[in-house]
């Protein structure tokens, strides 16, 4: 092989050759396929970079005018103390938080070593009527889930965390074994064929390729636990749910506006961050 | 062929040593009565390229991966470089054997040099030798290290892609070489000249290679050993390309060969090794126009070649033009435009003659002078006498079987054999 440079020069150049690349890996349009299904519906503008630079913005503009808005208001007593920022809103918006990031991580754990084992052969076959199971939790309205979860387990925010993380069991679960089914049978078959062990195919093949995917679930995980988490309060759960309630029985509209455009800033914050750890892990190279 | 009182050794007596053997090695699906690949008996020379070439769905690929145990097999028995390895761990067997495939495979979240680094990564290879034994790989491969290291496969084209493919197989150094269609999603153009450069290293690199295709001008072009597969993996014909292309043994391996497998086959013989024709009328550009027309006559021959001074061929003539003394030599009559070197395939010369004027080649030496002249007939005579030498190949064959089934011993294990059942 004597003339390497003026040969690759010669490569770089063809276009039919780049475009033979395509061809080579056609699981990529598969995956662009995925891509836009990560996106969760309603939240489709922090799709691209420029809604990784637009949605602090709307972020932070939501804030303002929620806050001018409430001084502008007339407050009455109960106002003032429902909306109180260090005895009612910040221990709130702590506790939501903290609701759906353990929720998550719940769903995490339960959901990404179920969808490993549930895409290895030997339990291909259960597959299907788990991910049949999961679906029907996610049917369950979140409401009656959360009440069930009451009965069961009393009240309180773990009870709230363990019924919010097996309602969102299904988004992770299904895109993980996605995730792993979409990796090019051939890039595990060549890795296999040198010598990987079925443990170090996994590992450094099969679930790097998958990580997009399987975070694109995490992050629709993350964005319905924030809103479900506005339930919470119901079973004495605590978070922004708590200051939704008070407004509505007091039938205060300041009181009941601010504890859900706050709730659904926090949505669109915490979808924010997990776009950013998802640009992040996604490994380069894809 | 059973296999029992042989010991794996025993069988590489004077031949080159077999670096693979499959020995009655079947695998059948389960769930199936018929075979995928039925008792199977191979065996691979250390050094040589053997192809397995076959139609569509005739399990070729299936015993490939049968060599690696990427399938299990479900009878018999493989042994590698003398060791039993069909119950040894799979993973580390597979650390000894390259592997490339069609879909080439690489890992997409890797850079080129990542990829390469798999193997020696396995085999617990120390960085600094790892990142020597990549850009060495880069460089064999006809890509440039410094350029290609830290770039990721999406950025390659689909030769480049194929390059990195081979020098990732190539990462522990293997022994053996197993390939799938390497070169099988790859444009034609390329294709030829990534086969060209394979041959190439193979020539310095000396491994094992065991290669599939469905293509039998590729069979024919990479193989040292050609064995072609029917149905089940079963070997209908199993031998060099040259003696495969003039004496297919059955309809079966002349079918699969195709039309023009004997044209295919003047691409083993070289001009060098033919007699010329030693008849045909020269004389030389000042050559007396009464002696020329005197040699012309004498001749069967319809053309007459004229030499220059330094004895190249310029002209052919005719009667006519010998007749026409107005026009002097070098001018008269048709130009000389089909010349082959004496290290040209017969297929050239063919194509030559073709293309010529006059209906023959002219052999020329790297000077430029005439060694003589090859035509038609004299190709024929070649196509006759490769087809008989291949027949009598198969018929001592076909006795020596008989005589060694009558002796109640087994033949020769090593040999080249036709259709085997």
């Amino acid at each position: 092989m004597s003339t390497p440079v003026q040969e690759t020069d010669s490569e770089e150049t063809n276009l039919d050759d780049v475009r033979a690349v395509g061809d080579a890996y056609p699981d990529h349009e598969l995956a662009d396929e995925l891509s836009t299904y990560k996106v969760p519906p309603g939240f489709g503008l922090i799709k691209s970079n420029i809604g990784l630079i637009i949605t602090p913005v709307i972020i932070l503009l939501g804030g303002l005018a929620l806050y001018s808005y409430v001084q502008s208001s007339d407050l009455i007593f109960q106002d003032e103390r429902a909306l109180d920022w260090n005895g009612n809103l910040k221990p709130q918006l702590e506790q939501h938080l903290s609701i759906a990031i353990w929720s998550t991580v719940f769903t995490i754990v339960m959901a990404v070593p179920l969808g490993i084992l549930l895409t290895r052969p030997r339990y291909k076959r259960a597959g299907s009527p788990i991910l049949a199971v999961a679906t029907s939790a996610q049917a369950i309205p979140a409401f009656g889930l959360l009440v069930l979860a009451f009965a069961w387990l009393g009240r309180g925010p773990w009870t709230t965390i363990w019924a919010l993380s097996l309602f969102t069991l299904l988004p992770v679960l299904r895109n993980t074994m996605v995730g792993l089914e979409q990796v090019d049978r051939s890039v595990i078959e060549a890795g296999r064929g040198m010598g990987l062990t079925k443990r170090q195919a996994l590992r450094q093949i099969e679930l790097p390729l998958a990580v997009p995917v399987i975070l694109a679930g995490v992050r629709t995980a993350l964005v319905i636990t924030v809103g479900m988490a506005a339930l919470a309060y119901l079973i004495g759960g605590g978070g922004l749910g708590e200051t939704i309630g008070a407004g509505l029985s007091l039938s205060r509209d300041v009181v009941l506006i601010t504890g859900a455009v706050m709730t659904a800033l926090l949505a669109l914050a915490v979808d924010w961050i997990a776009a950013l750890i998802e640009k992040t892990l996604r490994p380069s190279g894809l | 062929m059973t296999d029992l009182a042989t010991p794996p050794n025993s069988s590489a007596s004077a031949e080159p040593k077999a670096m693979i053997q499959l020995q009655g090695v079947g695998k059948t699906y389960p769930g199936s009565t018929v075979p995928a690949v039925a008792d199977l008996d191979l065996h691979i020379a250390e050094g040589e390229i053997l192809v397995l070439v076959g139609p569509s769905g005739c399990g070729k690929s299936t015993t490939l991966r049968l060599i690696n145990r990427m399938i299990e097999p479900t009878s018999g028995r493989i042994i590698f470089d003398g060791e039993d390895v069909t119950t040894v761990n799979p993973d580390e067997l597979r650390r000894r054997i390259g592997y490339v495939i069609q879909q080439i495979g690489l890992f997409p979240h890797q850079t080129i040099a990542q990829n390469i680094a798999t193997v020696p990564k396995l085999l617990g290879w120390d960085k600094k030798r790892i990142a020597a034994r990549v850009d060495e790989l880069l460089e064999v491969t006809g890509l440039d290290p410094n350029l290609f290291r830290d770039r990721y496969p999406k950025e390659l084209s689909g030769g480049q892609a194929q390059r990195v493919g081979v020098a990732r197989a190539l990462g522990g150094d293997p022994e053996v070489l197993l390939m799938d269609e390497p070169f099988g999603a790859i444009d034609p153009i390329t294709r030829d000249r990534l086969q060209n450069e394979f041959l190439r290293l193979q020539g310095e690199l000396k491994k094992t290679i065991v290669f599939v295709t469905h293509d039998i001008d590729e069979a024919i072009k990479m193989g040292d050993r050609i064995a072609i597969l029917g149905e089940q993996s079963v070997i209908r014909q199993f031998d060099t390309p040259e003696r495969i292309l003039a004496y297919p043994v059955d309809d079966f391996v002349s079918d699969f060969i195709g039309a023009g497998s004997t044209l295919k086959g003047l691409n083993f013989e070289r001009v060098r090794d033919l007699k010329l024709a030693e008849d045909w009328p020269i004389i030389s550009v000042d050559t007396d126009r009464a002696d020329a027309l005197r040699l012309y006559d004498a001749s069967p021959e319809k053309w007459m070649l004229v030499l220059d001074a330094e004895q190249r061929p310029i002209r052919w003539v005719n009667k006519h033009h010998l007749a026409d003394v107005d026009t002097p030599l070098d001018r008269a009559g048709a130009e000389v435009n089909a010349t082959v070197l004496p290290n040209a395939t017969l297929h050239d010369a063919l194509e030559e003659m073709l293309l010529s004027n006059a209906g023959q080649a002219v052999v020329v030496d790297d000077k430029g002078r005439c060694q003589g002249i090859l035509d038609i007939e004299r190709l024929a005579d070649v196509l006759k006498r490769l087809r008989g030498q291949a027949k009598k190949h198969y018929e001592e064959l076909a006795i020596q079987e008989a005589a060694d089934l009558a002796n109640g011993s087994t033949p020769p294990s090593n040999t080249e054999t036709g259709a085997g059942h």
